[in-house]
């Protein structure tokens, strides 16, 4: 029998051994970037309410930077042979901010009820369940209608938070006016938003862990221009930058400054994966050798080293390195610019000129575009950057209005979770910048993708998606251009503040500062 | 009146830069055949420290002196495109309204005060933002935000010649109206206009620049103030990246500038100011 069990007991004996060296107390300044449009975890899943909202909600699952589930809320659970039962059990003695208990009620509210409505992403997994039910106050069963192999990675936090059944059964969920002072398990309380200036958490004295968290306060502080983010660093105010909060030339020269720390951790479970839309349908990008000669043209290593300042990765294919069932054996993409000519000749591509939709975040995105125009009109491609706002950028991505045109997707784990939706044929829908945006139709890797979502056995799992890497590599459907590192500054004072695979979005719990 | 111009230092500074400017512009595909965007060396190279670079490389790699020579091209073209645009709105528009008075003064008039009490920058900004930024789409924001003061400027100069007793001569002679505008008044106003255009292609210069400055200039298109605005992150770490093409823009502008002042001396022997170096 497949089994998956850790226990309480387990837990607090690593915690008591480690007791010794953390302090409690002292407050923590971290950047964020950009404001958020809400703290409702349930209704906002962007970045920036992830980075503070983590730490108000919980989900039922941790998940090591390893990809490790871990207790959450759930201090237990166990899978069925079959992989159609999920059983949690639920920590005892869990109150919500105001007081109320957290039971299994609110686990089946919050999956079954509230994120089913509001939570896009979730639904689209939750569609293989068939019941939620609450067998007592502390056990929650999932029973799917066919075995769903990465069903185990969407109890994190921004995926399935647990929000309060008592505050919204009933309810529009949207309009709720306790959607302004969130309430959840988590290790921090709401305490106050200053808008344009700081969100202000504090302690959850009565948090189920004893001894959990240890820092008595944190301020999240908006800082809306980059070079005044580093400034703020500088000058001692704010003691984290949160990754992809500064300029990339910055990271550098911060991470030079004495005293300062940062890793490249916590983002494993995201494992964002940049690469360019190339339009599968029409044009010159609709040529599988032109595609495969952009991916011998550019230059990779090179603005990953200049660009990216030498943060992150060349991907091999669809799958980040990071995430569950990555294969490295798939045909490889030197840069090799004979190559590229080679093919450029063999397809007769006569100089059209393409267009190049850059991303619209700043300045690096920018430089990374004519980047990718010089490298590709050094093997004869004619290209003409487009200027976009973010809002352009959205319109021309999911109309399809394009030829290639930047992007960087979050792989939440697992390949059927963020991978999949990017190259099955029952995702090209227009009017959505997330899904099959480049048209790329293989109905048998269609099939491919479907079986091996449902498959329960790992090996079995690894060995699927083995074959499907080796051959959509193959047809370059997009060009893969980087697994971006967005590097987590500190204080080096600050300890434990990366633990899992998420980050400081849930990691401020077991941080602590060395007073 | 070419010798009251030569005898201007300043003009003659001035023209000389300029020249210099657009021979560098003319010659750009000859000195930097691979053009401003090639990476031609290690990023972030400082100037005089490599050979064959002597203003050093930017962020990219790429060769600084090879940006400022094919940006001064860009800045040129639509320095001098879009003034020429803008005099063709603004002289006719104000001509009319200077000579025929009336209600075509009224309309004209109000017309101008539409564009002229929207800030120049911000409108430029808007109309670039809509039609999305390519050189002509540029060229075009800017001549829109800079005819009006042409227009205040010809109807001025009309008005002021209109009541001549030679205008009255050639309207006994039984000349029309329109001939009388243009072959009697216009060309007795082209000295003021000339003066203007001339301070009209600096302004042009600089509106582009901080256009681009703020990331709204023609991404296929190397200008000043794409490579001062992409220097803007780095300012701390690598001056030289900003403080070239800054150096380009203020001598440019200060030439044309110069220029504009002596053939304001020279075109109005009358109004020459004693003194003048």
């Amino acid at each position: 029998m497949k089994h998956l069990k850790a226990t309480t007991f387990l837990i607090a004996a690593a915690l008591a051994g480690q007791a010794m060296a953390q302090e409690a107390g002292g407050r923590l300044d971290i950047v964020v970037q950009p404001e958020p449009p809400g703290l409702m975890l349930g209704l906002v899943q962007n970045g920036p309410t992830q980075l503070v909202a983590g730490d108000i909600y919980e989900g039922l699952l941790r998940y090591t930077t390893e990809l490790e589930p871990e207790p959450g809320l759930a201090e237990s659970w166990e899978i069925s042979e079959d992989g159609l039962t999920y059983t949690f059990h639920l920590h005892e003695g869990v109150t919500w901010h105001d007081g109320e208990p957290f039971t299994a009620e609110d686990v089946v509210f919050s999956a079954d009820v509230f994120l089913r409505e509001t939570h896009a992403r979730l639904r689209a997994s939750l569609a293989y369940v068939d019941t939620i039910e609450a067998v007592d106050d502390t056990t929650v069963v999932f029973t799917l209608k066919e075995p769903f192999g990465p069903f185990i990675s969407v109890f994190e936090v921004g995926t399935m938070p647990m929000v309060p059944k008592h505050i919204y059964e009933g309810t529009d969920f949207a309009t709720n006016e306790m959607n302004a002072t969130p309430i959840g398990t988590g290790p921090f309380k709401f305490e106050a938003w200053e808008k344009g200036s700081f969100i202000h958490l504090v302690k959850n004295e009565d948090y189920y862990i004893d001894g959990l968290p240890y820092l008595d306060e944190v301020y999240y502080r908006v800082i809306p221009d980059a070079a005044s983010r580093a400034v703020a660093f500088e000058t001692g105010e704010v003691d984290v930058l949160p990754g992809g909060s500064v300029e990339n030339w910055d990271v550098a020269r911060l991470t030079e400054m004495d005293g300062v720390c940062s890793t490249g951790s916590g983002w494993e479970f995201f494992a964002p994966l940049a690469w360019m839309w190339l339009n599968n349908r029409e044009g010159p990008t609709a040529d599988v050798r032109f595609r495969q000669a952009i991916m011998y043209a550019m230059d990779r290593e090179f603005v990953r080293d200049v660009v990216w300042n030498g943060f992150g990765k060349i991907p091999t294919g669809p799958v980040a390195s990071v995430t569950n069932f990555y294969s490295a054996d798939v045909p490889q993409y030197p840069h090799d610019p004979d190559k590229a000519k080679a093919l450029l000749e063999e397809m007769g591509y006569d100089g059209q000129t393409v267009r190049l939709l850059p991303l619209p975040y700043g300045e690096t995105w920018q430089r990374w575009a004519e980047a990718v125009r010089q490298n590709l009109s050094e093997v004869g491609i004619n290209v003409e950057i487009d200027a976009a706002d973010v809002a352009g950028w959205n319109e021309k991505t999911s109309q399809w209005d394009y030829d290639m045109a930047f992007t960087y997707l979050y792989q939440y784990g697992d390949p059927a979770l963020g991978v999949s939706r990017n190259y099955t044929a029952d995702r090209i829908q227009k009017g959505s910048p997330w899904n099959n945006v480049e048209g790329y139709e293989n109905p048998e890797l269609d099939a491919k993708w479907a079986a091996a979502a449902t498959m329960t056995d790992a090996a079995e799992r690894q060995a699927a998606y083995d074959e499907i890497q080796k051959e959509i590599v193959e047809d370059v459907p997009v060009a893969w251009l980087l697994e971006l590192e967005f590097p987590t500054i500190y204080r080096c004072n600050v300890h434990d503040l990366v633990t899992t695979g998420i980050g400081i979005n849930d990691g401020i719990r077991n941080a602590w500062i060395e007073q | 009146m070419i010798r009251r111009f030569a005898s201007n230092k300043g003009a003659v500074i001035g023209v000389l830069i300029l020249l210099a400017v657009i021979a560098l512009a003319v010659s750009a595909d000859l000195l930097f055949p691979r053009g401003p965007w090639a990476m031609v060396q290690r990023p972030f190279l400082v100037p005089f420290s490599t050979d064959g670079l002597p203003l050093g490389t930017d962020t990219l790699g790429r060769d600084v002196a090879a940006g400022l020579v094919h940006g001064a091209r860009v800045s040129l073209l639509v320095g001098l495109v879009s003034t020429l645009v803008a005099l063709m709105i603004g002289v006719p528009l104000g001509a009319v309204a200077g000579f025929y008075g009336g209600w075509a003064d009224e309309g004209a008039m109000r017309f101008t005060e539409f564009f002229q009490t929207i800030p120049n920058f911000a409108l430029a900004i808007v109309l670039v933002a809509i039609l999305e930024p390519t050189l002509g789409s540029i060229t075009l924001a800017i001549a829109i935000v800079s005819w009006p003061p042409v227009a205040r400027l010809v109807r001025a100069e009309v008005m002021a010649v209109k009541r001549r007793d030679y205008v009255d001569a050639a309207r006994l002679a039984g000349l029309s109206k329109f001939r009388i505008l243009t072959g009697e008044v216009l060309p007795n106003t082209v000295s003021p206009i000339i003066v203007m255009a001339s301070l009209m292609v600096a302004t042009a210069i600089l509106l582009e620049s901080s256009l681009s400055f703020l990331g709204l200039g023609d991404p296929n298109a190397m200008s000043w103030g794409y490579m001062i605005g992409a220097a803007r992150t780095v300012i701390r770490s690598a001056w030289w990246l900003s403080f070239f093409p800054g150096v380009a823009i203020l001598l440019t502008v200060l030439a044309l500038n110069l220029i504009g002042e002596g053939l304001s001396d020279a075109l109005n022997p009358h109004l020459s100011r004693k003194g003048t170096a």
